[in-house]
């Protein structure tokens, strides 16, 4: 387990390496120009120069990323061009309100998810079947903003139960969980559905029907763990697809977190924040596989750590 | 074996009242249907029996027959939504259990009747452990408390002789070997002493020495609680082993009926008396001719000192922990035209041993076909060896790709080797297709078109096809039925006798095995304990290992069913070995006429 741990660890590390070369080489081709959003329009060439100087940004691309790579580190991820303020407070200022939002909407689409799916594969072949397959498909397949936006106008503007908008109670996080938790959750409902029809066929669902448990305990005691084991991995790599609907759904509610931070530095070529802020959710999406790794064994005694 | 104490008789009024009355089970009608799409489809009709308390009911039949739904029926588990009871009733206890609501039907099952599968592999749940499946059970059907359930599944897991009773509670299915899984099941089945037990090919997937046990342990437990025993087989061995009656189904219907004696020695029915000529019977291999002793003629096959291991990595570095010794140390010869089997049960490494000699595990010693050492050389020139080597799979289900015509499939080999024009490749498979006894005209159907005994017919055209101076045989015959198997096995040896074809023959099947065989090797933990004729070996076994599993195989007769079977004390050791630690060589000593038998505590006479 150590051992395996340490091994892990080694990998995610390479792994964030190899997410930050990658971004700060992206950056680095960016054909748009951070040194003429700091200046604005009416700089002089000579500032303009002297701002890239200072930023570090006329060296060539190796020197940069290692400086980058040294501070890093050390837990530095600089500071913003445009705010002035160090990379880390921005983003550490702004992390718990998407972690929460994280959260809910990781709640929402499994318990909606999951019983769509476990209730679909129970009524397999029927018409309840049929209609919850065709509701997956269409949150799958519906943009986040046009999910949030009808959201937005039929419980906020019509119904008034929720606020349109803002951060701060539970009321407030409703609405963007269930707008980012859409897509996913329809995912959910169809593997889970397939892994739950391959379970209910396994002879030791038999076994437990033949022992005379009733129809439920088969379901939520024998089925159910196993059924489950596929998604578990699945949650894993979810956390990667939820940090893109996030950076859309805080735009959409005025959702205070990280994603309406990066949102407004790509806009104005803010690299430090839009690098903190991909190493930040490259590090959520190796910590999630992780925990989704060390989780399996605890429901599946097959599996081994090693 | 004093469990009854701990497993009173439960009070039961309906079965008290119905004790004096007669039969306990009472089959009348009975129909299945099955949604096909075509309609629906009767798959069992019009079957009636009785089942009387204490007594073994043996329902025989090949694939097909309706044997399983009918047992699937009587516990009202008939897979949904395809198959139903379309007719009939099935009387227990005063009550209908054909029209009995969902609620009453989950009180007598597991209570009252109980049911064992084939596959203890698959038939416990992975991820919960034997304890709390056991323990389940139990509280389902009694108002016991958490300890004095616990109690009870300890002592279901003792009288089916599982040892360290108290420890298994804790352990899951996949830490358990395939024969302690079945007395898992059993324990199960047997924990609410139930009426009647239904025991469904229960030891059809385990091997022949767990087989016996298992058996064994069935009869204990009926003579001990008196249990009514409905057991479903294929195998003819298993019913005249255990039957009081026996009833004989084919396609869904009642054949004959009859007790064990009836059916054996004067069967009425032509079908019973086809089913029991196709059983191959030990002792009765028919006479192959003078066998040569070894290293007379030239060897299309052979293997000196094979060895076969795998490593398990672990650790930080992932170095190299454990070793699995799968085969070690395996010398044998095959001439032209002859057949070595090798036998031994599950894990022994007789199918990792010719998986090396077709080239699918690496290996180190020597392998040579028809003369030239694989180990020496490079891809091509193996490729070409290869073509001498040709492998016949057990499941023909699953070794024919659904997706191919069959035509295609058996041209495929040729065409890998480059061998023929299109054109001739295709009279080539005609003529194959006839060989094996197909019509040319199926060679545009898919596999799903045919039977398994066809299927296998095409496996065996498909290793014909580039003319193989080899052919490995994996368990090529031990899922088909009988009747099937008997042709299959004959048009194994006519192929041999006409093309000289060397057979590497690997069963589980002792009966098979001999029928087949010239030589017989017996593996046993990655190593040949007894090799000789199969005269030799089935006349004069001298490895008590060698014993076992000729005594364990059951006998087609009810006058010769045995008494005791001698237990295995000790499940079999892993073959998974620390690193340094290797296992101990055994030495063969020739006890005449090339019989070699492992020196040492395991040698008799």
């Amino acid at each position: 387990m150590i051992a395996y741990l340490g091994r892990r660890l080694v990998q995610s590390a390479m792994i964030l390496l190899g997410v930050s070369l990658i971004t700060f080489a992206l950056l680095y081709l960016l054909p748009a120009d951070p040194v003429r959003q700091i200046a604005g329009r009416s700089a002089t060439p000579a500032t303009v120069e002297n701002i890239r100087h200072q930023l570090g940004l006329d060296q060539p691309f190796i020197i940069q990323y290692w400086r980058y790579l040294t501070h890093l580190v050390q837990g530095d991820l600089g500071r913003s061009y445009i705010q002035r303020s160090q990379v880390t407070e921005l983003i550490l200022s702004r992390l718990p309100a998407t972690l929460l939002l994280m959260l809910g909407s990781i709640v929402c689409e499994l318990i909606i998810g999951l019983t769509m799916g476990i209730v679909a594969a129970v009524r397999r072949g029927s018409a309840t079947d049929q209609s919850l397959m065709v509701a997956s498909f269409v949150g799958v397949s519906a943009p986040q903003f046009v999910v949030g936006l009808l959201l937005l106008y039929i419980f906020a503007v019509r119904l008034s139960w929720f606020p349109i908008g803002g951060y701060g109670s539970f009321s407030h996080l409703v609405l963007p969980s269930l707008t980012v938790a859409v897509m996913s959750a329809g995912w959910y409902a169809r593997m889970m559905r397939s892994s739950m029809i391959d379970v209910l066929r396994q002879d030791y669902i038999r076994t437990a029907r033949a022992k005379g448990l009733a129809r439920a305990t088969v379901l939520v005691r024998h089925a159910l763990p196993n059924a489950i084991l596929p998604i578990i991995a699945m949650i894993g790599i979810d956390i990667g697809i939820l940090m893109g609907g996030i950076v859309v759904v805080e735009s959409v509610f005025g959702w205070p977190g990280i994603g309406q931070l990066v949102w407004q530095a790509i806009q104005r070529v803010d690299i430090p924040i839009i690098m903190g802020v991909t190493l930040v959710s490259a590090f959520a999406i190796v910590l999630g596989n992780l925990l989704a790794d060390i989780v399996a064994p605890f429901i599946d005694p097959r599996i081994k750590l090693r | 074996m004093n469990v009854s104490a701990g497993m009173d008789v439960k009070a039961n009024p309906d079965v008290a009242a119905s004790a004096a009355a007669g039969p306990i089970l009472a089959v009348s009608n009975l129909a299945v249907s099955v949604r096909t799409d075509d309609g629906e489809r009767e798959v069992v009709s019009g079957l009636s029996f009785e089942l009387e308390r204490g007594e073994t009911l043996c329902i025989a039949g090949e694939s097909g027959s309706g044997k399983s739904m009918t047992s699937l029926s009587i516990m009202r588990l008939l897979p949904r939504p395809g198959a139903r009871i379309s007719a009939g009733a099935v009387h227990f206890g005063g009550k209908d259990l054909a029209t009995l609501d969902e609620r009453s039907m989950q009180a007598i099952r597991g209570n009252r009747i109980a049911m064992i599968f084939q596959e203890p592999m698959t038939s416990l749940n992975p991820v919960l452990s034997i304890g709390r499946q056991l323990i389940e059970a139990i509280e389902t059907h009694t108002d016991l408390s958490r300890r004095d359930a616990r109690q009870r599944a300890v002592e279901a897991l003792k009288a089916v002789r599982i040892p360290e009773a108290e420890a298994r509670l804790k352990q899951y299915p996949h830490e358990l070997s395939g024969g302690q899984r079945q007395r898992v099941m059993i324990a199960m089945a047997i924990a609410l002493a139930p009426d009647i037990l239904i025991a469904d090919e229960p030891t059809t997937a385990l091997d022949v020495t767990v087989q016996g046990e298992v058996l064994e342990l069935l009869r204990d437990l009926q003579r001990e609680h008196g249990t009514s025993i409905i057991l479903i087989t294929h195998d003819m061995g298993v019913v005249a082993e255990m039957a009081d009656r026996v009833i004989v189904m084919r396609n869904g219907r009642m054949v004959e009926e009859g007790t064990v004696e009836e059916i054996f020695h004067a069967p009425a029915q032509r079908y019973t008396r086809e089913l029991l000529a196709a059983v191959p019977k030990m002792g009765d291999g028919s006479a192959r001719g003078d066998v040569e002793p070894v290293g007379s003629i030239s060897a299309i096959a052979a293997v000196n000192d094979l060895h076969v291991r795998f490593d398990i990595t672990g650790g930080f570095l992932g170095r190299v922990t454990h070793r699995v010794h799968a085969v070690e140390g395996v010398s044998f010869n095959i001439p032209a035209s002859k057949t070595l089997a090798l036998v031994g049960e599950s894990g022994c490494g007789k199918s990792t041993t010719a998986k090396a000699i077709a080239g699918l595990v690496p290996f180190t010693g020597s392998i040579a076909v028809n003369g030239r050492d694989l180990a020496g050389l490079s891809g091509d020139a193996r490729k070409a060896v290869r073509r001498d080597v040709q492998m016949i799979f057990q499941d023909p289900y699953a070794s024919l790709d659904p997706r191919m015509r069959v035509g295609d499939l058996v041209a495929e080999p040729m065409l890998i080797h480059g061998i023929g024009s299109k054109a001739e490749r295709g009279e080539r498979v005609a003529a194959l297709f006839e060989r094996v006894g197909l019509e040319p005209g199926q060679m545009e159907l898919y596999p799903h078109e045919f039977s398994g005994g066809q299927r296998q017919r095409i496996c065996i055209a498909r290793a014909l096809a580039l003319r193989p101076k080899l052919i490995i045989a994996d368990e090529s015959v031990s899922a088909l039925d009988v009747s099937v198997q008997a042709k299959v096995l004959d048009l194994l040896k006519e192929l041999q006798e006409e093309f000289g074809i060397a057979y590497l023959f690997i069963s589980h099947d002792m009966a098979v095995v001999e029928n087949i065989s010239d030589r017989v090797a017996v593996m046993y933990l990655g190593q040949i304990v007894e090799t000789g004729t199969r005269d030799q070996i089935f006349g004069d076994p001298r490895h008590l290992y060698t014993r076992r599993l000729i005594e364990a195989v059951p006998v087609p007769d009810p006058a010769r069913r045995r008494g005791n079977f001698t237990r295995l004390v000790h499940e079999i050791p892993s073959v998974t070995r620390r690193v340094g630690d290797e296992p101990q060589k055994l030495r063969l000593e020739d006890v005449g006429d090339g019989h070699l038998v492992a020196a040492g505590t395991g040698m008799v006479g």
